[in-house]
């Protein structure tokens, strides 16, 4: 769907993108991942076709992009803002006709989203004179209007309560189902947990890390876990197949160690050993969270 | 093209939507109509009141010669001037005191302050009274003299190659004078505007938005357009409003109206090539200088950073502002009146003030050629800067910044 490739963007005096490459799937929802000032703006510009790259090259189903694309594509920026002085309507179909549409059928599929997001009423009012979230609200709509192939939201959940954002993130995943495909810039790792298929991370313009997100948790499992038993606490010696890295709680009868498994051993192992010495209550892999690997890998290169 | 036409749409209906708009295009041609009553009752008030004068005349000369009109009565009491002051029954009388020897002063006393034109239709008298006597005295036949004499009204033609033609020098003037003023003010009025809606766009951060559906320069370049049609709608309706209203209060009789047509009439032929001229300049002129301001508007976080970009930009229009009435008016063919009128910097402002004084053609091609190739220099030039300037936050603007952001690649 998109192909990114060699991409290099310098303003003066700093490298904003320095040979960055990437492949979107169609209809994956792709988290775009990086710490403030990594380069992720500069790259979705340049999708957006708002800035050019210095070098390299992207291709858009297979073409190169060009000015036809810009209208199946749909942008919501990480700083939100419509003409204030505007109604809200009018200011939508104005959108959506700089992306294409007719301005019936804006006024068709508008008064289907407004009826769906409960904002009927909001037709006639003023920017200025709805809510932060409500502005935001409107703005995904606008974003999404004139159903483009390929969504590009710069932090979607930012300035929501968490029922807007459910909202929100309910018609990003309908949005997905229905065939777009989704480019997703955040910081909140939990929402790429939830929803991201692929990710790429991007830190001092440079792509550290990018594959579906299995794969990169998978990458990243490191024999720890988690293990709850009932009784006595244990005394362990040398003869057991892990080492306890953390005792992480210990009531009278009920205790939580984390574990590492020594090399050659497996999770059956652990069982197998402490079976005979106590009653297990539970068992679980320790998967590091997006939020441990993001912060693992920035402060590595850092 | 399509998008432009919908960014000069928007552009265009929300400004003329503005209360603001509403108010301004109704209330210059209401001062105007205010105006034009004020002249027409000024000109319709006569002094109807009746006023009668006690002549005491002490030389003689005057006696019984003072011609009664329909509201001042002449008399000759024959009393002292105090008895005669004494004797003014009405506040409207007034007693004229003419000493024995006429180059004294004369007086004229009255309780209430004495009117213009009362005054000046007594000394207009006896001035003709005086000399007339003085003709007498040296033998001059009075009678023939005013028939010889007859009202000399100048009429001024100008010699052109198509002959020549009667022209109205004033009427001409006024009106190059009037167009320059307001393409001067338009230019600021309309290219503050400009700058305004740029910077408002970027504030807002709709910018992001609109940059991702359209190019930076279709933005621009809608805008300019949007808001000079919004300038030429003003100008249209004033024009036209300020002509009904005057119509419909003076009727065609009034001298406001009468006045207003030999206005007209004697621009005659030069009426559109004024107006072409006006419009010429004033588009071109509005091109040109509203893409700089665009550019300022790009570069800018907020209205009060303006300062710095626009001193320079404003001050080639303002200097010759300050030139156009004693200079460029006094001296329309020096060196400097046509390097002004020719750069397009002053031109829009400078030519149409040396427009009444028909500079030659290939100053005026020259001049109208410039202005193209300006405003689509600067126009060049603005969209270079606006599509950095527009998505730059935070950052203060320098004219090294500008001119490295000029050189960024797409």
């Amino acid at each position: 769907m998109l192909s990114i490739r060699n991409i290099v963007k310098q303003y003066a005096g700093h490298t904003a993108l320095n040979d960055v490459s990437l492949e979107v799937k169609s209809g994956q929802i792709f988290g775009l991942l990086g710490p403030n000032g990594a380069g992720k703006t500069s790259l979705i510009r340049i999708i957006t076709q708002i800035t050019g790259p210095d070098s390299g090259e992207i291709f858009f189903n297979g073409e190169k992009l060009n000015q036809s694309h810009i209208e199946r594509m749909g942008y919501l920026p990480e700083e939100r803002g419509l003409y204030k002085k505007m109604e809200i309507g009018e200011q939508m179909i104005y959108l959506a006709r700089l992306k294409g549409l007719s301005r019936d059928e804006a006024t068709k599929r508008l008064k289907v989203w407004f009826a769906k997001l409960g904002m009927e009423t909001w037709w006639k009012m003023k920017i200025e004179e709805l809510s932060k979230g409500m502005q935001q609200k409107a703005q995904f709509v606008a974003t999404v209007l004139h159903e483009p192939d390929l969504i590009i939201l710069d932090e979607p959940f930012s300035g929501f309560d968490p029922v807007n954002a459910e909202i929100i993130k309910n018609e990003i995943l309908d949005l997905n189902k229905k065939g777009a495909t989704i480019l997703f810039s955040t910081h909140q790792m939990e929402s790429v947990e939830e929803l991201c298929d692929a990710i790429v991370l991007i830190n001092k313009s440079k792509k550290i890390l990018e594959g579906p997100l299995k794969d990169i948790k998978g990458a990243y499992r490191n024999d720890v876990y988690l293990v709850e038993y009932e009784g006595k606490q244990l005394s362990l010696n040398g003869a057991a197949p892990f080492e306890v890295i953390e005792e992480i709680a210990g009531e009278d009868n009920l205790h939580t160690i984390k574990v590492k498994l020594k090399g050659g051993s497996t999770s059956n192992d652990i069982l197998q050993y402490l079976i005979p010495k106590t009653r297990v209550n539970m068992l679980k892999e320790v998967i590091p969270s997006m939020n441990e690997i993001f912060i693992e890998k920035v402060s590595k290169i850092a | 093209m399509n998008k432009i036409l919908l960014i000069i749409q928007r552009e265009y209906i929300t400004r003329v939507r503005k209360r603001a708009f509403i108010i301004m295009t109704l209330t210059v041609p209401a001062l105007f109509a205010l105006m034009f009553a004020v002249i027409a009752l000024v000109a319709n008030q006569k002094d109807e009141t009746k006023h009668v004068v006690y002549v005491i005349d002490n030389s003689g000369a005057f006696e019984r010669r003072f011609r009664n009109s329909q509201f001042i009565k002449y008399v000759y009491p024959h009393k002292s001037v105090s008895d005669a002051k004494k004797d003014l029954k009405s506040d409207d009388d007034l007693v004229l005191n003419i000493p024995a020897n006429t180059k004294d002063t004369v007086e004229l006393s009255s309780k209430k302050k004495t009117t213009l034109s009362l005054a000046d239709n007594i000394q207009g008298q006896m001035n003709d009274i005086a000399t007339g006597a003085g003709m007498v005295k040296a033998g001059i036949d009075t009678a023939s003299l005013h028939k010889i004499k007859s009202n000399v009204i100048i009429k001024s033609t100008e010699i052109t190659s198509t002959g020549e033609q009667g022209t109205n020098i004033g009427a001409t003037y006024a009106l190059s004078f009037a167009g320059a003023i307001l393409i001067y003010m338009s230019l600021f009025i309309y290219g503050a505007q400009v700058m305004r809606g740029v910077i408002e766009e970027k504030t807002n951060r709709i910018i992001e938005v609109i940059v991702s559906s359209v190019k930076p320069f279709q933005l621009m370049m809608g805008k300019i357009i949007g808001v000079g049609l919004v300038g030429l709608t003003q100008f249209v309706l004033w024009i036209s409003l300020s002509a009904g209203i005057s119509y419909i209060i003076g009727g065609n009789t009034s001298p406001a109206n009468t006045a207003l047509h030999s206005f007209l009439h004697n621009l005659g032929s030069n009426a559109g090539y004024e107006l072409f001229c006006f419009l010429f300049y004033w588009i071109t002129g509005f091109l040109f200088y509203s893409a700089l301001f665009a550019a300022v508007g790009s570069a800018v976080d907020s209205e009060t950073e303006t300062q710095q970009f626009m001193f320079p930009i404003t001050l080639p229009l303002l200097f010759t502002y300050i030139l156009s009435v004693s200079y460029l008016f006094t001296v329309p063919d020096s060196p400097l009146s046509v390097w002004l009128s020719i750069i397009p910097l002053s031109a829009p402002v400078a030519m149409m003030m040396r427009i009444p004084y028909n500079p030659p053609l290939w100053q005026l091609g020259i001049s109208m050629a410039l202005m193209i190739v300006g405003f689509i220099f600067t126009t060049y030039i603005a969209a270079r800067i606006y599509r950095v300037g527009i998505l730059m936050y935070g950052k203060k603007a320098s004219y090294k910044e500008l001119a490295k952001w000029f050189f960024y690649k797409e």
